[in-house]
């Protein structure tokens, strides 16, 4: 296994399981389950014995790796120097696992979804494009940014109003960008984290020989998790392209007065998704975007940044749901948080967590209390 | 035993038992060098009412039942040696009350260090508690249960001394308090005026009761925190320089740290030195008045003060000192495990020269840290060794040389802390035989089957 050089050095101190001043415990599977076994020092040292042959390849075992968010909390807060590498770790084991062919039914649905349709949604590839019907969103044709939506912006319905919102701010403003549409492929990310290196090598190569044939330099995400294959794997496979996600772009856009503003009258809160902020330290734009909005009031939930709590969806549990619901699920503890600030409205700037959020809404019986929101559709009520 | 299985989960939930080989694996053991012994079943319960009734099951069926906090102590105080049930305290970590002017704070069993230290910091930032540099999650109770120390050791003594009041679970699924809480609502005393009977439970590791509740005392929180170093290579004059810097009284807590790198580390005793203030005044007054109790010893060139590096600073004025938890993985290797004898500080030379000797001897990667507790009372000495978990050969060496410091210490009049299971052996047969009688009467009596964590303080 690759990393193997590295389990034994965990010493299960628990830092891992913190945020930064022991405020809580963010750890979102520690959270939920609270046997140490799903922790980040359990897998560590249950990773070793397995390698070991001290333990089989139980179901359990394959709920324990899979049921990780690999929201890098723990990469946040080990105190050791091998830090980086602890999801990277994580990863690996499920490689293993994968290889051997040993994955929990819904690991397998959803890779073998990507391998047949290219999608997890079961959904034709002629319609990725769909979500942009009724609008003037043109395709990529050399313009300055690729807009690259992903599956799930593609093919939820909660996303695809947020790809249009994004979308229609764009089209506002005057940026030069297009979609691939029908012709966009799955960029792989939880392809990747859920283990099957092999799937996302072919996604990843073939993304990238399409993005550099229809010359595209500069894309934009929706999604943070495709942000994260892009910028981080894609680079490593020789992409060149430079990466943005759709927050940054807006920031922009609205400091050079592109999208005129009024107010909107609103308390909110804003909620980190680990794949933008703890994976890519992007933490700023989104925040500066709400800030630029006359009458949003912004408002800090106490773990917020490098500390937020994931929404549980990170590391393929927004497919699979290995993770699973229930009152100590992370999607609801976070919008308990979030009921916390007082706030009516839970900004997010990723589909994903967006949905993972809105159904940990309607869990704990708080629609008529507070709504969640990606920035954009915020931005959008806010228009002049 | 699936009939035990399915009453562990009516009593917890089924969510919050298990008897899976992964948590078998994972519980059996502890992060230090102690032999893994498997449980039967692993129990998070939520609640005491939750603990009494697996209590009640675990007395019926006269099954071994052993509390866990993080499972920090090192010498294997968790390992269920007898199988059984452990049951991992950490979900209940609420933290109760916290008097503001009577200075104490009451929490669940399960409550962590941090938890505490993160919370006092929020809402009652003129107050602390005696944090010790265990990682983050270790728990309050736990580290009472062993006698633990903290930052404030130095002032207030061992960190159980700060206790202000305890609930237990007996072996009979009773619910007991200590203190005056057994007789008044508020949590300010552990035992003074009456009977003092935290003893029956402090410093038997859960072999006579189950903490579901403790408070324990607070004290001013300073706005300000500094750090000093006196440097000495003359390990003999460490002990009258203690003497003289806790006479100041001005002194937070009083550290000894020596360890072989980096390189200019080597061969010196570095005197950690906190103290605290409210104003730039009071801070300046407490570092005059300690940098003079020394001034004798930079006359005589017999040390001096260090100038500490910026970069060093937030390691040492860390709370928990987290650069201590690095040190497991020195060798890339992710263990340690210390010996922390206490005992008399005019000890510190020999101390300090065995695990040089030892370190070398046994060639292994040392830190030897001192913490002095009370005014020169006594001190934790902690012979420190960090070993690679891959290496067996070199964890066989590190135990080693860790039974040799057993021997070493009670030579030398020290008392084991936290003591092995093997140690506890070798302190009971040193006892007098009075008070061993004494300890088994006790245990006798609070625990007649022996399934509070077997194994442990059982007088033959
Ligand atoms: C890096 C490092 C630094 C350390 N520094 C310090 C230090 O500065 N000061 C210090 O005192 N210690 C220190 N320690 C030792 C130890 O970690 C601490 O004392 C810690 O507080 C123990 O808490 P725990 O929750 O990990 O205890 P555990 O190991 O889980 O338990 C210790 C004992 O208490 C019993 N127990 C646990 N919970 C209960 C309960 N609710 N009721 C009854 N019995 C219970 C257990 O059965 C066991 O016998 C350090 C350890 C490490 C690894």
């Amino acid at each position: 296994m690759k990393y193997e050089e590295l389990v034994h050095r965990c010493f299960r101190c628990g830092y891992c399981k913190f945020t930064e001043d022991y405020h809580d415990f963010n750890c979102p599977t520690y959270r939920k389950f609270r046997f140490e076994t799903y922790s980040p020092g359990g897998r560590m040292w249950l990773i070793r014995a397995w390698l070991n042959n001290e333990i089989k390849t139980s179901e359990r075992f394959q709920q324990i790796l899979f049921s990780c968010a690999t929201c890098a909390n723990c990469v946040e807060h080990c105190v050791f120097t091998f830090k980086d590498d602890l999801v990277n770790i994580f990863v690996a084991a499920r490689e293993k696992l994968v290889s051997e062919g040993i994955i929990p039914p819904a690991v397998r649905d959803y890779l073998k979804n990507i391998y047949i349709g290219g999608n997890p949604y079961k959904e034709p590839e002629a319609e990725r494009g769909k979500w942009t019907e009724g609008t003037s969103i043109k395709a990529f044709e050399g313009q300055e940014y690729l807009f690259y939506i992903g599956c799930v912006g593609s093919y939820d319905e909660r996303a695809k109003k947020i790809a249009r919102s994004v979308g229609n701010l764009f089209l506002k403003s005057g940026l030069s960008f297009g979609i691939l549409g029908e012709k966009e492929h799955c960029d792989g990310n939880e392809v990747k984290v859920l283990g099957e290196a092999g799937l996302f090598q072919y996604l990843a190569e073939r993304n990238i020989t399409q993005f550099k044939e229809i010359g595209a330099k500069k894309i934009v995400t929706l999604d943070p998790h495709a942000l994260n294959a892009f910028k981080k794997h894609y680079r490593e496979l020789g992409a060149t392209f430079e990466v943005f996600h759709s927050t940054q772009i807006l920031a922009h856009l609205i400091r050079s007065g592109k999208i005129p503003l009024s107010s909107y009258e609103a308390r909110v809160t804003f909620h980190d998704p680990c794949y933008l902020g703890r994976h890519n330290g992007i933490y700023d734009a989104p925040r500066e975007i709400l800030q630029s909005i006359p009458g949003v009031e912004l408002l800090k939930m106490r773990q917020n940044k490098a500390d937020a709590l994931c929404c549980g969806g990170g590391g393929g549990n927004f497919f699979t749901d290995i993770l699973g619901g229930g009152k100590d699920s992370p999607g609801r503890i976070r919008v308990r948080q979030a009921l916390d600030t007082g706030a009516q409205i839970i900004a997010v700037s990723c589909p994903q967590c967006a949905k993972m959020l809105d159904d940990a809404l309607k869990a704990e019986n708080l629609t008529e209390r507070l709504e969640v929101l990606d920035v954009s559709e915020i931005l959008n009520r806010a228009l002049a | 035993m699936k009939n035990i299985l399915q009453a562990l989960a009516d009593a917890v939930g089924r969510d919050y038992v298990s008897d899976q080989p992964e948590e078998m694996y994972f519980y059996a053991r502890d992060p230090g060098l102690m032999p893994p012994h498997q449980p039967d079943y692993v129990v998070v319960p939520g609640t005491v009412e939750e603990i009494q009734t697996v209590v009640r099951l675990a007395s019926r069926e006269k099954i071994p039942i052993v509390p866990m906090g993080a499972g920090m102590a090192l010498t294997g105080l968790i390992i269920p040696l007898k199988g059984g049930i452990v049951l991992d305290m950490k979900r209940m970590n609420r933290i109760l009350e916290v008097h503001e002017k009577a200075r104490y704070a009451l929490v669940e069993g399960g409550t962590s260090q941090g938890f505490l230290k993160s919370y006092l910091e929020e809402h009652h930032p003129r107050l602390r508690h005696s944090i010790p540099d265990s990682p983050a999650t270790a728990t309050i109770a736990a580290n009472v249960m062993i006698h633990g120390q903290g930052r404030l050791t130095q002032q207030y003594g061992f960190n159980s001394d700060m206790v202000s009041g305890l609930e237990v679970v007996l072996a009979s699924g009773e619910i007991c308090r200590i203190g005056s809480c057994a007789v008044s609502p508020d949590w300010f005393s552990k035992g003074a005026p009456f009977p003092d009977l935290s003893g029956l439970f402090l410093g038997w590791f859960g072999a006579t009761g189950i903490i579901t509740k403790i408070a324990v005392k607070l004290y001013p929180r300073k706005k300000m925190r500094d750090v000093e170093i006196f440097l000495t290579d003359d390990e003999e004059l460490v002990p009258s320089m203690i003497y003289e810097l806790t006479h100041t009284e001005m002194v937070e807590d009083i550290n000894i740290f020596v360890q072989p790198r980096p390189m200019i580390f080597r061969g010196n005793h570095h005197i950690a030195l906190f103290f605290t203030g409210d104003t730039d005044e009071e801070l300046e007054f407490k570092r005059k008045l300690i940098w003079h109790a020394l001034d004798p010893y930079i006359k005589s060139k017999d040390g001096g003060f260090m100038g500490i590096p910026p970069v060093m600073k937030p390691t040492l004025l860390d709370m928990p000192q987290k650069s201590v938890s690095r040190f497991a993985d020195v060798k890339k290797g992710g263990g340690f495990e210390y010996s922390g004898p206490i005992i008399l500080v005019e000890k510190y030379p020999q101390c300090a020269r065995k695990i040089v000797e030892l370190a070398a001897r046994y060639d292994l990667g040392y830190s030897g840290m001192a913490r002095i507790i009370g005014r020169g009372h006594s001190m934790m000495y902690g012979f420190a060794f960090t070993f690679n978990r891959a290496d067996s050969e070199m964890m066989a060496r590190t135990r080693s040389a860790l039974c040799e410091i057993s021997l070493f210490v009670l030579e030398l009049g020290g008392v084991f802390w936290k003591p092995t299971v093997e140690e506890q052996k070798m302190a009971l047969e040193k006892m007098d035989p009075n008070t061993r009688a004494l300890m088994k009467m006790i245990k006798a009596n609070l625990d007649p089957l022996g399934i509070m964590n077997p194994g442990n303080w059982e007088v033959a």
